[in-house]
């Protein structure tokens, strides 16, 4: 394994300190002098019509400054989504429309004095709607007289499929091989659908945003905000500003997990205060980002396999994906296209295989990015197939995976066919240690002790174990984008100025890391700035498990262009020839001769002696694949045969990311995205009534998990080494989340023969079960 | 209204208006590591200690809090002088996004106060008001664990 002295440490996370004291500022926390307060006014329909919107009473009303709605605010389509231009997401969105589609929609905006006018002013807004009929499941969205939710001059800025006239928000159909003749020779065939129902990111910090005009009178927006250069681009397009007339600064951010990739609160800011000059300010409550922001997509996947018995192959494959993007299209294709792209790849050895997906609008709340991308509705279903397949043959099932995963040198089709929007890239693995994922994953859950044993820890409760393997990616390929730029200070400290996007991941001490490695200096030596869209160069943002594999690389290139100036001074001083010259611990030092210069000496030479010239470089990086990080995840479960409760005994994930440039960053990373999967796979979930109305709008109704409600969690990393990504480095923001879902249903059939094809698998519905199995037992 | 409230050990005379809660009086004074994350007391992003005891303060009305000591994250430690618990939680990777851990040091410092060798139930239980989604809680455990640790080692 290669020596590393600043990567593969789990370095404390630069920014951690300052958050533990409550130094660090988010949005919320910076001060505005005499700011406007901004309130939303929502729609209480699923679907209406505006017939009339009267402001007046609200305007009248002391210390009301604006009223913003269709009537004063121009009608620009766009899509909320913050992706790459042009966006696959179709432009169906506009900041206020003459029609409203979910529960939540926008109605009208007041700015005011204070928060409580601005509330007082929304019940003044007389509102006239003409109700019109809405459809909420999917399938009834397809048919040919459901009403449809997008009938003006919507339009997919990419040539893509979009019908809005059969509310199709997306599609994506790709085959190789022949899955009818697979299915014939196939000698079983096993077919099931999976549901997985409408989840909230619950980022803890509430979406917020600020908006000021500078001394030249520009706007500049402060926002949570995982895409501060869409943010960017999006509002000028929106508001019709020059861009270059905006700023968007991303201060900390409260957590993200996809929800913040949306550009939502920018425009809403940038209007209030582009059109009165006054500073404005608009903090969601929760129940607000609950209801009115983004959700990870409902989706119910068909998932029908082939196998040929002798030696299990699968021969033909055929998932059909069906995803509600709710009233708007945002990630609706990107998101339905992962479900394919970033699960099938991982068997590719089936010679026949169709997957099809179709995103359909409904009067729901708008899915978005959420933390795995369609690829956890995936190996929800997949996930459960394979264990299903194995038990059917026999076989193990992690001697199922072992033989028919991806492996190093091997391609799939899928990566090809499938990308963002367009055909995808061709790739070859270069690193994969799934093997060793499984064989150390079962190791620490104990599997071959407790698979099928269904040990009885007391009369009426039973355990089980389950699996799954999955990848996902690193990055979208010849799409994004990540670049830095450094420079250095007379006392041979560093200023690194990244695009990427720190959400709280620890991205910025990832970054500070790699930058460190390079120059063979103490973290401490970067300051890291991240995100001002004025002020650090551009980067796509926090999303598709990007910044290590993709800004990473950038701010390693960009070092080794600060190494070769330094060592140019320094062969200028030591008179010698710089390709002589090597950097160790903070000094360039000539190993022919033991002399040497320290970085310090060598900036204040460069600054103020001879030749002077300020020691800086930029560089930009674009991935041409996107290597999958591989994960094997184990669960341990307790089914309460009397209740239906079932509790995680121990949740195991083993990932191979390439080399972990922090492990503790990255063991954090997989441990939150465990615990949220399991919360989503146990009891949470969006309720809605027969209107479409959200019913649990608050975190004891949407249950979050708490202290109490923690299992054991172990995790293990295991090396590999990515020879593309910086210090052989792949991603592992996403991938932990995908295997909560379906290894604890493997679990629970392992414990109680009983499959579940839908989450969140409640007590009600174990009771249920049990029931209609036979084997609830009765309480004493 | 006005009234005196005692705020990591300074007097601040201060206006507010009758239905303020707490939360809301600390924040507009520029007590900004008291965190606002659900306005229902279910996240414990906004704990601070009333007496001594951690408490949601958006659900404390700010004018039955005056007169009596009101402690934030900031009254424990700074940026340059960490309190152990604070380092801890750093060095432990319990410290994400950061958004719960204010909240999280000022109970923890409860609980340590009370009970210096807490037992893994016992953290749990301290801390089970809080809300955290980034981390899994793993790595707070561990943080607290080691901040009780290095703080019996200091008293």
């Amino acid at each position: 394994m290669t020596e590393f002295k600043r990567v593969r440490h789990s370095v404390e996370k630069i920014d951690a300190v300052s958050l533990a004291t409550g130094a660090a500022r988010f949005t919320d926390d910076f001060e505005l002098r005499d700011p406007l307060y901004l309130k939303i006014l929502y729609s209480p329909h699923a679907h209406a019509e505006i017939v009339d919107l009267d402001p007046s009473e609200a305007e009248a009303l002391d210390g009301v400054v604006a009223v913003f709605y269709y009537g004063n605010v121009p009608r620009v389509l766009h899509t909320t989504a913050g992706q790459g231009y042009p966006e696959p997401s179709p432009y169906d969105t506009v900041l206020f429309d003459r029609k409203v589609r979910f529960v939540g929609d926008r109605v009208a905006m007041v700015a005011a004095e204070s928060p409580e006018i601005a509330e007082e002013a929304l019940k003044r807004i007389r509102v006239t709607y003409r109700v019109l009929p809405a459809v909420f499941d999917m399938e009834e969205a397809l048919k040919p007289d459901a009403p449809k939710l997008h009938t003006d001059d919507e339009f997919a800025k990419i040539p893509v499929p979009y019908d809005p006239s059969r509310n199709l928000a997306a599609e994506v159909e790709f085959s190789y091989g022949d899955p009818a003749r697979g299915f014939a020779e196939a000698d079983f065939v096993i077919e099931h659908e999976y549901r997985t129902p409408y989840m909230s990111h619950s980022a803890l910090e509430p979406h917020a945003a600020l908006a000021y005009l500078d001394e030249q009178g520009r706007l500049v927006i402060i926002s949570s905000t995982q895409v501060p250069f869409h943010a960017r681009r999006i509002t000028a397009m929106v508001l019709g500003i020059p861009l270059r007339k905006i700023r968007v600064i991303k201060p900390r951010i409260g957590g993200g997990f996809g929800g913040k990739q949306e550009v939502l609160l920018e425009p809403l800011v940038g209007l209030a205060t582009w059109r009165t000059g006054r500073p404005s300010r608009l903090v969601l409550s929760r129940e607000e980002v609950l209801f009115a922001t983004r959700t990870r997509h409902e989706m119910k996947i068909r998932l029908k396999t082939g196998v040929r018995r002798k030696d299990g192959a699968i021969v033909a494959l055929e998932m059909d994906a069906l995803m509600n993007a709710g009233a708007y299209g945002s990630h609706a294709l990107t998101v339905l296209t992962n479900t394919g792209s970033k699960t099938l790849p991982l068997l590719n050895k089936i010679p026949h295989l169709r997957f099809h997906g179709r995103s359909v609008y409904t009067n729901l709340p708008v899915g978005g990015a959420y933390r795995g991308y369609g690829a956890t509705q995936g190996y929800f279903a997949l996930g459960q197939q394979v264990d299903i397949i194995a038990r059917e043959l026999g076989m193990d099932v992690l001697e199922f995976y072992k033989r028919w995963h991806i492996r190093e040198g091997e391609t799939s089709e899928v990566f090809k066919a499938l990308g963002e929007g367009r055909e995808g890239v061709e790739q070859v693995i270069h690193s994969c240690r799934l093997d060793e994922c499984i064989d150390r994953g079962a190791e620490a859950i104990g599997w071959y002790e407790k698979r099928g044993k269904r040990h009885r820890p007391a009369p009426h409760r039973v355990r089980g174990v389950g699996m799954i393997a999955a990848m996902q990616g690193s990055a979208i390929p010849e799409i994004d984008m990540g670049s830095a730029y450094m420079k250095m200070n007379d006392d041979g400290s560093f200023n690194l100025h990244v695009g990427a996007t720190d959400l709280g991941t620890g991205s910025d001490t990832v970054l500070a890391q790699i930058a460190a490695e390079v120059l063979d200096i103490p973290v401490d030596r970067i300051i890291v700035r991240s995100s001002d869209t004025d002020l650090t160069p551009f980067d796509v943002g926090a999303y598709a498990s990007s910044t290590t594999y993709l800004s990473g690389e950038a701010v390693r290139k960009c070092a080794l262009e600060i190494r070769r100036q330094i060592l140019q001074v320094a062969a200028e001083m030591l008179q010698a020839p710089a390709e002589r010259l090597s950097v160790e611990e903070g000094r360039a030092v000539d190993p022919a001769t033991g002399q040497g210069v320290s970085y310090e000496e060598v900036a204040l030479y460069s600054l103020y002696q001879r030749n002077q010239f300020q020691i800086q470089a930029t560089a930009s990086h674009i991935v041409h694949e996107s290597p999958p990080p591989f994960i094997a995840q184990f669960a341990e479960v307790e089914v309460d045969l009397q209740t239906g409760e079932v509790a995680v005994v121990h949740f195991v994930s083993a990932v191979d990311c390439g080399t972990p440039i922090n492990p503790r960053l990255v063991e954090g990373q997989v441990e939150g995205a465990v615990l949220d999967g399991i919360t989503h796979t146990l009891f949470a979930e969006y309720r809605f009534d027969d209107k479409g109305r959200p019913l649990n709008l608050n975190f004891e109704d949407y249950k979050m998990p708490t202290f109490r409600d923690l299992p054991k969690i172990t995790t293990i990393v295991v090396d590999s080494y990515e020879e593309t990504g910086p210090f052989g480095a792949k991603s592992v923001a996403e991938i932990g989340i995908n295997g909560p879902a379906p290894a604890i249903a493997n679990a629970i059939y392992d414990a109680i023969g009983i499959r579940f094809f839908e989450i969140p698998i409640t007590p009600e519905k174990v009771f249920r079960a049990l029931k209609a199995h036979g084997i609830l037992e009765s309480t004493p | 209204m006005k009234g005196r409230f005692l705020i990591n050990g300074e007097t601040w005379e201060l206006e507010f208006p009758p239905e303020a809660t707490l939360l809301e009086v600390l924040r507009s004074n520029g007590f900004t590591e008291v965190k606002h994350g659900c306005d229902d007391g279910l996240c414990g992003a906004c704990a601070v200690l009333l007496n001594g005891k951690p408490v949601p303060s958006c659900q404390v009305l700010a004018a039955t809090a005056t007169d009596q000591p009101i402690v934030t994250a900031q009254g424990l430690g700074t940026v340059h002088r960490p309190h152990p618990i604070q380092k801890a939680l750093a060095e432990a990777g319990a410290v994400q996004c950061g958004f719960c851990t204010p909240g999280i040091v000022v109970s923890t410092y409860a609980l340590l106060q009370k009970t210096p060798d807490p037992t893994e139930e016992e953290i749990r239980h301290a801390l089970d008001g809080h809300i955290c989604r980034c981390t899994g809680y793993v790595k707070i455990l561990e943080g607290v664990r080691l901040a009780a640790q290095r703080w019996k080692r200091a008293k």
